[in-house]
């Protein structure tokens, strides 16, 4: 029989548009094929810096997110009480109007009281600078939810980060410790690192209570106890430090390890670095034995006593360090215990990390020059990179645990060495970055913005955003004696604090794509109840006004009072600037863009766009011209142009310049967008070879970086193993200098504002009886899945649409569930009745699920009896966004002492079997469908010839 | 039934995957864009029934499996397992067919199914082991994976992007595609060095595909590695005193 004809050169797209991927935050470069204007195929970009090609499955789902039937379709006011789900429809100018109004009310009176916070959105260098011109002190994005323990660590230890302000050599590591879940940032760099590691032979080692997702892979998993990953490193460090194993040489250089700390008990200026007149560090040239300013070109003593003008005495921050990490405490048969680690196996493992950094490092013929003029014929590598994000940020230990593998990191010396750790641009910084927070009370004026950024970097108790008797100026308590160093604010405080009025109330909430009243937000009831809540005295709303913004049908809807319906990510102009979270490479600086490859079919606007417009409407400086009309009428590509933050700078660095000859700094180009465009919606400039490593350290990196704008000076960046800054906050609580903690705060700043990094328990397993709650729960993420986005995915809900308990069979066995069973899960907080399946691979003392599959039935136009409703569950219900009541009553936030980052993984549970039961428990009332929702198709042909076709 | 092309002669192409189980960390990719790729593809489309509802059931030609399996030295690992049709050189899904729908191309060995003689019977399914071949009820046809036949020919793509869609997507690189009948082609090559294994070679349908196994671990059992020792460093005194010894030698 003849084989049938197949056409193998089928053309199933008339076009083919680059733009950016928006299914996770990611960013990778995507191109969009197109017939008849429907998405047909979504593939990644080869040319794309960030995925280089690949593309992951939320990205290749991404038709079925854009056309999912959860789409908002028109602008919406609430009709019915909160919660009710009722809506009228109505136009973009009474919705327009509307908001101006409020708006307008409020910053006219008391800008302070909208409280304006985004959630995973892309454009904080945007709505940050809206809320400054606004002039309300009460902003910020999701960072205090997700990972701002990741970047204040780092900022504060070596100017730069994990998360996406650096990434591990991929090329030339040997050896990588991955801490905790790590499948949802970097989505694909991290896949595709990990496959280049695995051809290039390097050994993975996996440190995560679960063996999900990378640990799979990886050469050893270390299934170790939630809360204890600086514990583990800690014992690193002892056994480094123990027996030499480091990089001497980087550490006298690179590091504060020489400088001297002042040793003057009970004083003001004990703990504080010795300076010169001139400010300059001391410390003990080796070779001459005197005071002198530390430099790069002295070698300095690491130990010893040296006596100081004035009588107190001084040793080099070092030795406290080393002092401290060689105790006992931290030796690995200490550790053991609470790890659930072997000794052994932390004793191989650094002796592993040592042979792996020092033995055979790779060398890079490339010779470079340092920032004292030091010149060097080649690079040096130092191949063991790591990487951590949640699994150490959600714990109210994570600053310090962040802080204990940068310093394993900077022992190694690995800090951008090759095969290390390197930075992305913009990064590094100073040690911390120099931009104070703003939103004093002296910062606040009615129709007025505000002096400064929101966000920063505080280094004494006076750049505190407290009031004269050390309350709280901002709503979230950022920045506060509660956090002081919230450099992205505490958006998972704003609901529960405005309806408890503490600090105080406000009058307008405006959010957008951050789904509070679910998944994003601990004590989900709690939650609802504030948004519900109503005054006793006015029958008003807690939170009067609620304005939101959100492509689809989310949770968070249902409960506010004007609706804003933004488009697909498909449908709009974006930036991802450099002023922003960077997508850059360590070889160079990146940014990239959104076009529209598809026109909105609803009556829907990008939020951008809108923030705009009522910037406009209200007369937002910068956001008008001089006769009060729109200054960006051409929307947010108008504004992506020509908005210059400084002369020349604007959201996006490349083809600037008249002619689109500069990058980096040059003045606005017309043809810029085309540019993007024509390049594949991105643009990307290595640096020379001479300043692709040891940025920190980098004459010619350096001074690129200041042209830039990165820094504002080209001296090196010293790392801070002693942090001086976080003194000074301790000796506040000492009861030394201008700005002290309140009595009640004091004890908590003096314990947990220590220069050194340092372990100690989570907050809520100090708290709780751990008799009673003798487990830990804690979320993984899957790598299909971006959050609530991914569970409403007509395909993805396919692969994963509704999760269980995963617990160790052991342990399963001594309670006597089998898989299948239902049992509950109990915390000081809630209970949960939730399926359950068993498995090898998970901490015998830890219980996980996968983050936000479960859903609130009647949401995301799902059917009401959709699993990710009745049978899909949320750790959230056991979280409190309070820790326990201390003594005298007060209840801190659930979240990290330092940072105020929430601890989600804190959590401690007790699992008791059930009986079986159809639909996992809390179930909430059946969300009604908002207005103007498709129906749900019941069935998908997508790609279907249509007759005619060929 | 359906009879196959004589495929035993020397420089018989046979395209196929190999799949690195050693690299593959589940992440879906490939099962995705496969799903992307072919449902306006050659077997458009891959029908989704009740996509938002309870029990949304719809058709894919590539799965992806995890499981937890103990290990020869007794360790439980954690193994992802991507399942496809593996286009056999003696595909009993073919030889099944009642109508010649299902059949093997001569030219490359890629098992395909025409849509315009498929009657829906289902004995193919029955008859593949691997339970490869997805029916789409909807359509009334079997689906199965087409390697790509519509993109690794296509000349209106890139000559890079001739490649199955799982292949183009895979982030970590698990998986490669090539002439499998070639013993000095890159995947040829692949499976030698790795020792790459069909699945359930036993049954006799000599899959095309290749999966590579994991790489052997080295953890504590396969490279102990000796602690560190304090004896490393010289001097007196306690451990605190050798240190700051070695490093004032050290450091010059």
């Amino acid at each position: 029989m003849a084989e049938p004809e197949v056409d193998t050169s089928p053309r199933g797209w008339d076009e083919v548009k680059p733009t950016t991927c928006y299914m996770c935050a990611c960013r990778c470069g995507i191109k969009v094929y197109l017939k008849d204007g429907t998405v047909r195929y979504i593939e990644g970009n080869r040319d794309h810096p960030v995925n280089k090609g690949v593309l992951c499955a939320k990205g290749s789902a991404g038709i079925m997110q854009h056309y999912s039937p959860a789409r908002l379709s028109a602008p919406l006011m609430r009709v019915g009480p909160r919660g009710s789900g009722e809506f009228r429809e109505i136009s973009w100018e009474e919705a327009l109007r509307t908001a101006t109004l409020w708006l307008s009310g409020v910053r006219s009176s008391d800008p302070k009281k909208l409280a304006f916070f985004t959630g995973r959105d892309q454009s904080q260098s945007l709505t940050g600078w809206w809320a400054k011109q606004f002039g309300t002190p009460n902003y910020a994005a999701h960072g205090g939810f997700c990972s701002v323990n990741m970047a204040a660590a780092g900022l504060y230890t070596f100017g730069g980060s994990f998360w996406e302000f650096g990434e591990p050599d991929w090329e030339h590591a040997r050896y990588f410790l991955l801490f905790g879940v790590a499948e949802d940032h970097a989505s694909n760099p991290i896949k595709t690192g990990l496959g280049k590691l695995k051809e290039n032979g390097a050994k993975i080692v996996s440190i995560n209570p679960v063996k999900s997702g990378y640990s799979a892979i990886a050469d050893e998993w270390v299934g170790i106890r939630p809360g204890t990953d600086g514990l583990f490193v800690a014992a690193l460090i002892h056994e480094l430090l123990g027996s030499g194993r480091i990089d001497a040489e980087s550490v006298a250089r690179y590091t504060n390890a020489g400088w001297l700390v002042i040793d003057h008990p009970g004083k003001a200026d004990d703990g504080l670095i010795a300076r010169n007149p001139k400010g300059e560090p001391l410390c003990i040239d080796k070779a001459s034995g005197k005071t002198v300013a530390a430099s790069g070109l002295i070698t300095p003593r690491l130990s010893g006593e040296v006596k100081l003008k004035g009588g107190a005495t001084a040793r080099p921050a070092f030795e406290l360090m080393a002092r401290r990490f060689l105790a006992d405490e931290y030796s690995p048969s200490v550790v053991a215990a609470r790890t659930g680690i072997e000794p052994a196996t932390i004793q191989r493992i650094a002796a592993e990390l040592a042979a792996a950094a020092l033995d055979a490092p790779p060398v890079l013929d490339i010779p470079w020059t340092d920032a004292w003029g030091v010149k060097h014929d080649k690079m040096i590598g130092r191949p063991v990179a790591m990487h951590a994000m949640r699994g150490i940020s959600a714990h109210s230990n994570g600053f310090h645990t962040c802080r204990l593998i940068h310093l394993l990191q900077i022992l190694l010396g690995t800090i951008d060495a090759p095969g290390g750790f390197r930075y992305k641009s913009p990064y590094p910084k100073r040690v911390p970055p120099p931009v104070k927070p703003v939103g004093r009370g002296e910062h606040v004026t009615p129709g007025q913005a505000l002096p400064g950024p929101h966000l920063g970097f505080p280094v004494e108790p006076a750049d505190l955003l407290v009031d004269a008797d050390g309350n709280p100026e901002r709503l979230d308590k950022a920045f506060s004696w509660e956090a002081p160093l919230a450099a992205h604010g505490l958006m998972h405080m704003v609901i529960s604090n405005a309806a408890r009025r503490d600090p105080y109330g406000i009058e307008v909430l405006f959010m957008y794509m951050a789904n509070m009243s679910w998944n994003s937000s601990m004590n989900i009831a709690g939650v609802i109840d504030q948004l519900t809540g109503r005054d006793d005295a006015t029958g008003e709303y807690l939170i009067p006004k609620i304005i939101y913004s959100d492509a689809y049908a989310s949770e968070m809807v249902s409960y506010a009072d004007l609706i804003l319906p933004d488009t697909t990510y498909l449908e709009r102009w974006d930036c991802i600037s450099l002023l922003d979270r960077p997508i850059s490479e360590a070889d160079g600086p990146a940014d990239s863009i959104r076009q529209p490859v598809v026109e909105p079919s609803r009556d829907v606007r990008p939020f951008q766009e809108v923030l705009l417009d009522l910037g406009a409407r209200l007369g937002l400086e910068g956001m008008v011209d001089d006769k009060a009309e729109p200054k960006y009428p051409g929307g947010y590509a108008d504004y992506m142009v020509n908005h210059q933050r400084l002369p020349g700078i604007g959201p996006l660095a490349g083809w600037r310049g008249a002619d689109g000859t500069k990058s980096l700094r040059g003045e606005p180009n017309p043809d810029q967008l085309q540019r993007y465009i024509d390049n594949g919606c991105f643009w990307y400039e290595p640096f020379p070879p001479e300043a692709r490593y040891f940025k920190h350290v980098n004459r010619a990196y350096l001074e690129i970086a200041k042209k830039a704008g990165f820094i504002d000076i080209a001296d090196p960046i010293i790392f801070h193993i002693y942090s001086e800054p976080v003194q000074r906050f301790r000796l506040a609580a000492r009861g030394h200098g201008a700005v002290q903690p309140p009595a009640a705060h004091r004890q908590r700043v003096e314990a947990f504002f220590d220069p050194l990094p340092f372990w100690y328990p989570p907050f809520e397993e100090a708290l709780v009886e751990t008799d009673d709650y003798p487990m830990h729960a804690v979320t993984q993420r899957p790598m299909a899945m971006y959050h609530s986005w991914g569970s409403q995915n007509a395909w993805l809900r396919q692969i994963l649409g509704r999760n269980w308990l995963y617990m160790a069979r052991e342990k399963a066995k001594a309670l006597g569930v089998v898989d299948g069973d239902w049992v509950d899960v109990i915390s000081h907080h809630g209970r949960i009745t939730v399926p359950v399946k068993l498995m090898d691979g998970v901490n015998a003392d830890t219980v996980w699920t996968w983050n936000a599959i479960g859903k609130r039935s009647g949401a995301w136009n799902l059917a009401p009896d959709a699993a990710e409703g009745k049978k899909g569950f949320l750790l959230n219900h056991l979280i409190s966004e309070l820790l326990p009541e201390r003594e005298g009553g007060y209840r801190y936030s659930n979240a990290d002492p330092v940072t105020g980052q929430a601890a989600w993984y804190d959590l401690r549970v007790r699992v008791e079997k059930a009986k079986p039961r159809a639909t996992s428990l809390p179930q909430f009332e059946t969300l009604k469908p908002v207005k103007g929702l498709k129906s749900r198709p019941t069935i998908v042909r997508w790609g279907a010839r249509k007759k005619g076709d060929a | 039934m359906t009879s196959l092309p004589d495929t035993s002669g020397p420089g018989q192409k046979k395209l196929g995957l190999v799949i690195d189980l050693d690299t593959c960390v589940g992440c879906q990719a490939c099962a995705v864009s496969c799903k992307e790729w072919n449902t306006q593809g050659y077997s458009a489309p891959l029908t989704d029934e009740d996509p938002y509802e309870a029990n949304p059931l719809g058709v894919w030609l590539n799965r992806i499996h995890g499981y937890e399996v103990e290990d020869a030295r007794g360790n439980s690992r954690a193994v992802h397992f991507p399942r496809s049709c593996l286009h056999c050189e003696e595909p009993a899904c073919v030889t099944v067919c009642p109508t010649g729908a299902s059949y093997k191309r001569a030219e490359d060995g890629i098992v395909l199914v025409n849509p315009d003689t498929c009657i829906g019977c289902k004995l193919c399914s029955w008859a593949c082991p691997y339970g490869a071949r997805e029916y789409d009820h909807d359509d009334g046809v079997m689906k199965k994976c087409t390697l790509c036949v519509d993109r690794i020919y296509n000349d209106n793509l890139e000559p890079e992007d001739r490649q199955p869609a799982c292949v183009r997507a895979c982030p970590t690189g698990a998986r490669h595609f090539g002439d499998l009948g070639d013993p000095q082609s890159d995947v040829s090559k692949l499976v030698a060095a790795r020792e790459g294994h069909d699945l359930l070679p036993d049954m006799g349908y000599k899959p095309v595909n290749k999966y590579l196994p994991p790489r052997p671990r080295r953890d504590a059992s396969t490279s102990p590695a000796e602690p560190l020792r304090l004896a490393e460093l010289a001097g007196k005194g306690d451990v605190m005193e050798r240190l700051f010894g070695w490093l004032d030698k050290v450091l010059s």
